[in-house]
């Protein structure tokens, strides 16, 4: 993980901008952001670990806590909002035991609801990962889900 | 190589596209293309050329904006016209590849339209159809026509001759262009474009910025998206042309992380522009040099705010500033910095190709040239439209977008997100323009339209919107942070049926407080949409507090399913899929719902064979029901309320 760290940090320059696409880059290999990347950040960085933290809690794309294998999304968007999105993140919810913003007890599955990912013409919308699902129906969740199980 | 040389070369590469013998075959792969199945399409296609032993040429291109239909191919037989196929699906493409690539025969069945000279039996011309009729495709003339990761599409049909022009202009002169067609930012604010350049331009300092924002973070817009996939180069020439204007020698493209593949195509496209020298030093001999790279974004709608915006790329937390200092003579790194909207920077490519009157001849008076939509929500034919300013809310509603879903009733548009407002359907003949919107209480906005019908409850609409500003707000002031925090506790109560008299004058005085106090847009406009649902649907709030009743029907605590006695068959399909386990009942039994269970997720009513109907949700009244299933047919006298 070490190694990993230092050859994401040694790509980018050692100025206050590279602050976000780095802990994007972290994300993308280790799932989320660990304390311990916060503090060889700011030590990269030369700026302090609140400083790391506090950009890294900001924004919602930063994770601080692990993601599921199969990260699902539902969309609340004001398209899928309308068009009950909200009965879908309900049916995901019983159908994996979680609420949002939790992640199932085998590591396997999380589940966040979102702003909007711009398939409002699709709406509602749920996301597995990079699949995008449009139409949904409460009766479809069970099927999809049961593909990554 | 010089631009004449690279065009030359461009429209020889076009030409041989459509000139050969081979068939072309274009797939509509942008974000909501790919997830109606495009990808699965496009794989079927190849394989089935490969079998069928046809040479075709096969590119992905982006949106044509008729989502409703996706996924659309398109289908070009030498010397035909173009053919869009629509509503796809992997079982129907080898037939319709063999039936019109080998039989000739065009399957008008599937067809959506045509596009060119001539006539075909039994398909309509797609521009003539009343989805496209109305409308004006200027910024999206390239979408789903072009293949977005070739340059050279792009310059083929007239790309980069905007820059070349600009470039044997004065700065002066290209901002008397712009200001002559009367361009408007396209974020929302409608401000005049050639004013935010110029105060840009005449700030002091060496190093300038460009800004392209990208950060379509209202829910429910997707046009910055599918035009961002779709003709990428088109953003980005307008910003080179802006900053040679300026004086500018870096840019950036703030793009949402939400949208990958905008990201890629983005990314794509600066390389090209650098290939070609359209980027980079000395831009094609004239001794102007630009730079320019994308930030990704990580998730913050406050950052479509520029300040926010600004500081999301420094790499701080994406909280705004108060202003002025304004970005043109203080912004990133404290430089003069012009920031645009990804549709104004379109519109200043399109104007510097077409010149500045060309433009002004559509729109109105106050509010010039076209505009983008997406139009989306309880609509027939949802997509990314485009018409000229002043048209009609009714025209796009019920004429682009061919009216209201399962026949229900028009009730309200909404316009402009979060920041926007709700109209009613007595406003439908009113013009779409920055002035009336804004009169009417909405703003413009970036372009989401969401339709909405007599099954969406007004009351709920405006929690929903305040509890996304309220998350969203970043909490640096005290009016947005916390009025919006009030402002949401006082609608979830009255949601859950726990208002009181007096909430509805209390939301307004707390509305116009965060409204006049707010630091920054978000709070500005946070109480739009309370402030317009007040305004135009005042009897749903009363519904709400007085009768503890929702009207349409949405609001989970006061509203009831229940099993109607003389319509149950007893065939125990409700029994089944209840997640609550609250409905007993057996074979040939009238089911009942235990009220005290229900969690009110509507299975019930979904599931229920329409040759029943045997389900209803009803609010405000109760509905007499055996206490105890009995045998179907020994129940009489049930009492509607």
């Amino acid at each position: 993980m070490g190694n990993n760290l230092s050859e994401i940090l040694t790509c980018h320059k050692k100025r206050r901008e590279s602050l976000i696409p780095i802990l994007q880059k972290i994300q993308d290999k280790l799932g989320y952001i660990t304390r311990g990347t916060v503090s060889e950040v700011a030590e990269y960085l030369k700026i302090s670990e609140s400083e790391v933290f506090g950009v890294a809690s900001f924004y919602t794309g930063i994770h601080l806590t692990p993601r599921g294998k199969y990260s699902v999304k539902v969309c609340e968007g004001t398209a899928c909002h309308v068009r009950a999105g909200e009965r879908i993140l309900d049916e995901v919810e019983r159908k994996l035991g979680i609420k949002h913003d939790e992640i199932t007890g085998d590591g396997k599955f999380s589940l966040e609801r979102v702003a909007c990912f711009g398939s409002c013409a699709l709406a509602p919308v749920m996301v597995v990962n990079k699949d995008v699902y449009g139409h949904m129906t409460v009766s479809r969740v069970a099927e999809i889900l049961r593909k990554y199980r | 190589m010089t631009f004449e040389q690279i065009y030359q070369q461009s429209v020889a590469e076009w030409n041989a596209l459509w000139g050969g013998d081979k068939p072309c075959i274009l797939v509509g792969a942008a974000t909501c293309g790919r997830a109606a199945g495009a990808l699965d399409i496009l794989e079927v296609i190849h394989e089935e050329l490969a079998r069928q032993r046809i040479e075709a040429i096969v590119i992905q291109v982006g949106c044509i904006g008729l989502c409703y239909a996706e996924p659309i191919v398109d289908i070009i037989k030498p010397g035909q016209p173009h053919i869009l196929y629509g509503n796809l699906t992997t079982k129907v493409v080898p037939q319709l590849i063999e039936d019109y690539l080998i039989k000739d025969n065009p399957r008008p069945d599937l067809a959506l339209g045509y596009i060119g000279e001539g006539k075909l039996d039994g398909i309509p011309k797609l521009f003539e159809l009343p989805v496209l009729k109305p409308q004006k495709r200027l910024i999206l003339r390239n979408c789903g026509f072009i293949a977005p990761e070739n340059i050279k599409h792009y310059i083929a049909n007239g790309g980069y001759s905007g820059l070349v022009k600009a470039l044997g202009m004065t700065p002066g002169g290209i901002i008397r262009e712009i200001r002559k067609a009367g361009l408007r930012g396209r974020g929302g604010a409608g401000f005049p474009t050639w004013q935010k350049w110029s105060l840009c331009r005449r700030s002091p300092g060496k190093d300038k910025y460009i800004i392209c924002n990208a950060d379509e973070g209202d829910p429910g817009a997707f046009m910055n998206r599918a035009l961002l996939e779709s003709d990428p180069h088109s953003v980005l020439e307008g910003m080179v042309i802006g900053a040679y204007t300026i004086g500018a020698n870096n840019g950036y493209v703030y793009c949402r992380a939400e949208y990958p593949l905008a990201l890629e195509r983005l990314t794509v496209a600066l390389r090209q522009m650098e290939e070609y020298g359209l980027l980079g030093d000395d831009i094609l001999d004239s001794g102007f040099s630009f730079h320019m790279e994308v930030k990704q974004g990580a998730g913050a709608f406050v950052c479509g705010e520029e300040t926010a915006l600004m500081a999301s790329i420094e790499g701080k937390r994406g909280m705004p500033r108060s202003r002025p200092p304004f970005p043109a003579s203080s912004g990133l790194w404290g430089k003069p910095t012009n920031i645009n909207n990804v549709e104004t920077w379109a519109g200043v490519t399109l104007i510097m190709q077409r010149g500045g009157e060309w433009y002004s001849q559509y729109g109105n008076e106050k509010s010039k040239g076209t505009r983008t939509f997406s139009l989306a929500g309880k609509v027939r034919r949802t997509g990314l439209i485009e018409v000229p300013l002043g048209i009609k809310l009714g025209e796009i509603i019920h004429e682009i977008g061919g009216g209201i879903t399962a026949s229900k009733d028009f009730k309200a548009v909404q316009t402009g997100g979060p920041s926007g407002g709700c109209l009613p359907a007595t406003m439908i003949d009113s013009p779409v323009d920055y002035e009336s919107l804004t009169a009417a209480g909405s703003i413009m906005g970036s372009g989401g339209l969401v339709v909405m019908d007599e099954d969406t409850c007004m009351v709920d609409i405006a929690k929903y919107f305040l509890s996304f500003t309220q998350a969203e707000s970043c909490g640096k002031c005290v009016p947005c942070r916390v009025g919006t925090r009030q402002m949401l506790n006082i609608l979830e109560r009255i949601c859950n049926g726990d208002g009181a008299p007096g909430d509805i004058e209390l939301l307004e005085k707390l509305a116009n407080t965060v409204k006049s106090t707010s630091l920054c847009g978000l709070g500005q406009t946070a109480p739009n949409p309370v402030l317009t649902t007040i305004r135009y649907f005042r009897d749903e709030y009363e519904a709400h507090i007085k009768e503890r009743r929702c009207p349409a029907c949405v609001c989970k605590k006061l509203i009831s399913f229940y099993i109607l006695p003389d319509k149950c068959q007893g065939c125990g399909i409700c029994l089944r899929d209840c997640p609550a386990e609250a409905i007993s009942g057996g074979k040939k039994m009238i089911h009942v719902i235990d009220q005290s269970k229900c969690i009110k997720c509507g299975t019930c009513l979904d599931v229920c064979p329409t040759r029943f109907s045997a389900v209803v949700k009803v609010s405000g009244k109760e509905i007499e029901v055996p206490e105890k299933p009995i045998p179907v047919g020994t129940h009489f006298n049930h009492n509607l309320g």
